[in-house]
């Protein structure tokens, strides 16, 4: 039975090390890593987690298949992804995000919960059950050879991607004034304020950016899922809220760590794990994410320990 | 005469779901079914509110208590002779064993509670957003593993032939008995002690109230009704693993948070309410007659107006419709009376 075991966490680990799912695994993390950004930095600046995030992505790749069904070019279908997801952001924003700015976390989880399923379900109204199909970046999942490896086109778009908005981003918080606005008011909001960080204009800014970032993952999702149904982006979603929090909602930094980790370590689970137990993969994911919650609460790359009480 | 204000606040939700049932014993079959539905939902939400509602955490993860509540009920009342059609992998003393209708009850309630309480061993150390996503892990595992396992299951299959027990008597007085435990509870020395640890978790502790163990145990509480409600559904409705997911949690906090999340009068207000205004769509998607044309909306209507409908409440009035306040027939009397009040002052 041990010897079982053994043998099985031998090739567990050796495929794990495969190069192949090694790459199709960073790929994987890169996608989440740039959601969990979108994540957090809205939480950030709002202490808001945004559940319908997911949504965001869906509204984007919806528009790609209009575009697609309608055989408009590449450029202009990506530019309507980019235009519906933004719009949508700056609707979420005002409706719903800035009325809740004072209420408790949690009542503002619950809304943003609200918002996914009214968004989904305008999806299924509009589209239907079986959802459409988004074409037109199809040939971006072929794949190249580089020695043995057979790395998808998207998989290297994915990754430059993702580095590419990083850099951004980092330039933007740390050498712009609304960066600096926007890195204070995720210190402390109310202080912000007072010394003249204008709310509206930092909330604004943080769900446009996490908004772009939406429409970026909706782009390089429809290469690689083209059906896009009202659930599309769903489990993604989950999955990476998931990850945020294990590696630390309080920094950004950490939480896009935190995003990377959890599609890398799916990204494994799905290379290495067998046949017959890779449906239980959600259970191996979610179990190791309870685990890491349960030793480090305030996630793993936070560099401090509990917050003081204070009385 | 006087009824005390401990009393209204359990007469009243009971006064509400009797009336609602009697409403039910009147109509036609067809209505009827939405009566039975709107009950067992008032199970569910109040089971999901003795934990929410008294510590102030939001759990994403009672479908799970629910589900295997549903499938344990469900596994063990299917005749024998049926059970190989849909559950051919069953442990042979599942298989092999079938119980009657309250059994299975007791035997969901059971389930239910036994696991909330082992997930809650470790889970309740937490709080916040950790807590938040790691009962949602939870549900992720439970729906993944009762769609997958066919030995305790009928895995992606829909449960067939369960006996439809659950009839208008039983689901109210499911309900009825749910809404007790759950007044009994937070009139007890534990669920005022949890309550305290909602509104000031320093205070409670400097007083010598853990935390940990309170919260467990009201986990552990609504765990048991929420699996006894689980039993009630399965009895009701031939329901799968997609039945008991996301959809589900989201309608059942919906239910919670518009009724309002503090109160049990909140809880059953919102479960009724909802549910009423959710079948109402469900006959309108069916085509309803106005003045002798059918107008006919568009299936799917539902979700969007109730989800539309939470984010409304939440905005407006993030306390619920009921504020989060328990019934009180002096506050009802004292608001109808504008004099009253003048008087007052």
């Amino acid at each position: 039975m041990s010897g079982l075991l053994a043998s099985g966490l031998t090739d567990f680990v050796g495929d794990a090390l495969d190069l192949q799912v090694q790459v199709d695994a960073i790929g994987l993390g890169a996608v989440f890593a740039l959601m969990a950004v979108g994540i957090g930095l809205v939480f950030g600046v709002l202490r808001l987690v945004n559940f319908a995030y997911g949504q965001l992505v869906m509204a984007g790749a919806f528009a790609l298949a209009f575009a697609s069904d309608r055989d408009w070019p590449v450029g202009v279908g990506v530019a309507l992804c980019f235009a519906v997801v933004l719009a949508l952001s700056l609707a979420m924003e005002r409706a719903v995000f800035r009325p809740l700015r004072t209420q408790s976390g949690a009542v503002m989880l619950i809304a943003t919960f609200a918002v996914a399923f009214l968004l989904q379900s305008i999806a299924l109204l509009w589209f239907g059950p079986l959802g459409k199909t988004a074409t037109s970046l199809v040939a971006l999942n072929r794949p190249v050879s580089v020695g043995d490896v057979e790395i998808r086109k998207i998989t290297i778009v994915a990754i430059i991607t993702a580095a590419v908005c990083l850099a951004l981003l980092v330039l933007l918080l740390n050498r712009t004034s609304i960066g600096l606005h926007m890195r204070a008011a995720s210190m402390d909001f109310s202080t912000a304020r007072l010394l003249g960080v204008r709310a509206n204009m930092v909330s604004g800014v943080a769900v446009l950016i996490s908004g772009a970032l939406a429409a970026v993952v909706a782009v390089m999702l429809t290469v690689q899922y083209p059906t896009v149904t009202p659930t599309f982006a769903l489990q993604e979603t989950i999955v990476v809220l998931a990850g945020v929090v294990v590696g630390g909602m309080t920094r950004l930094l950490s939480a896009t760590l935190g995003g990377f980790l959890i599609g890398y370590v799916s990204g494994l689970l799905g290379g290495a794990l067998p046949t017959a137990q890779s449906q239980y993969l959600p259970s191996f994911l979610f179990g190791l994410v309870i685990l890491v919650l349960l030793v480090r609460p305030d996630g793993l790359f936070t560099r401090h320990r509990g917050l003081v009480e204070r009385v | 005469m006087r009824v005390s204000r401990a009393a209204q606040q359990v007469l009243a939700p009971a006064a509400l779901v009797v009336a609602a049932a009697l409403f039910g014993a009147t109509v036609s079959r067809s209505t009827e079914i939405y009566v039975i539905n709107a009950l067992v939902s008032v199970s569910i939400v109040v089971a999901l509110y003795s934990f929410v509602g008294n510590s102030g955490v939001v759990s994403f993860g009672h479908i799970s208590f629910f589900a295997v509540g549903a499938w344990a009920a469900g596994v063990f009342s299917v005749p024998e002779q049926e059970k190989p059609a849909f559950m051919p992998y069953l442990f042979d003393f599942l298989s092999s064993t079938t119980v009657g209708n309250v059994p299975s009850l007791v035997i969901a309630a059971a389930v239910g509670g036994a696991f909330a309480l082992l997930v809650g061993l470790p889970l309740m150390r937490l709080s916040g957003l950790a807590a938040g996503i790691a009962t949602f892990a939870v549900l992720g595992i439970t729906n993944n593993i009762l769609r997958y396992y066919e030995k305790i299951g009928p895995g992606l299959n829909t449960f067939s032939s369960v006996p439809e027990t659950t009839d208008l008597v039983q689901a109210t007085v499911g309900a009825l008995l749910v809404i007790v435990a759950a007044f009994a509870y937070q009139r007890s020395r534990f669920g005022r002690q949890l309550r305290a640890t909602r509104e000031d978790p320093a205070a409670a502790r400097a007083v010598g109230v853990s935390i940990y163990r309170q919260r467990l145990g009201a986990f552990a509480l609504s765990g048991f009704l929420a699996g006894f409600a689980g039993g009630l559904y399965v009895h009701f409705l031939p329901i799968n693993a997609d039945a008991v997911y996301l959809d589900l949690t989201f309608i059942t906090l919906a239910m919670l948070v518009i009724g309002g999340a503090t109160s049990l009068w909140g809880a059953v207000v919102g479960a009724l309410a909802v549910s009423g205004l959710d079948s109402a769509l469900a006959n309108a998607e069916n085509g309803i007659e106005v003045l002798g044309g059918t107008i006919e909306v568009p299936a799917g209507t539902r979700i969007v107006v109730v989800s539309a409908l939470m984010a409304l409440v939440l905005i407006l009035r993030p306390s619920g419709l009921t504020g989060g306040r328990e019934f009180s027939f002096e506050r009802l009397v004292h608001r109808m009376r504008p004099a009253a009040r003048e008087a007052v002052r």
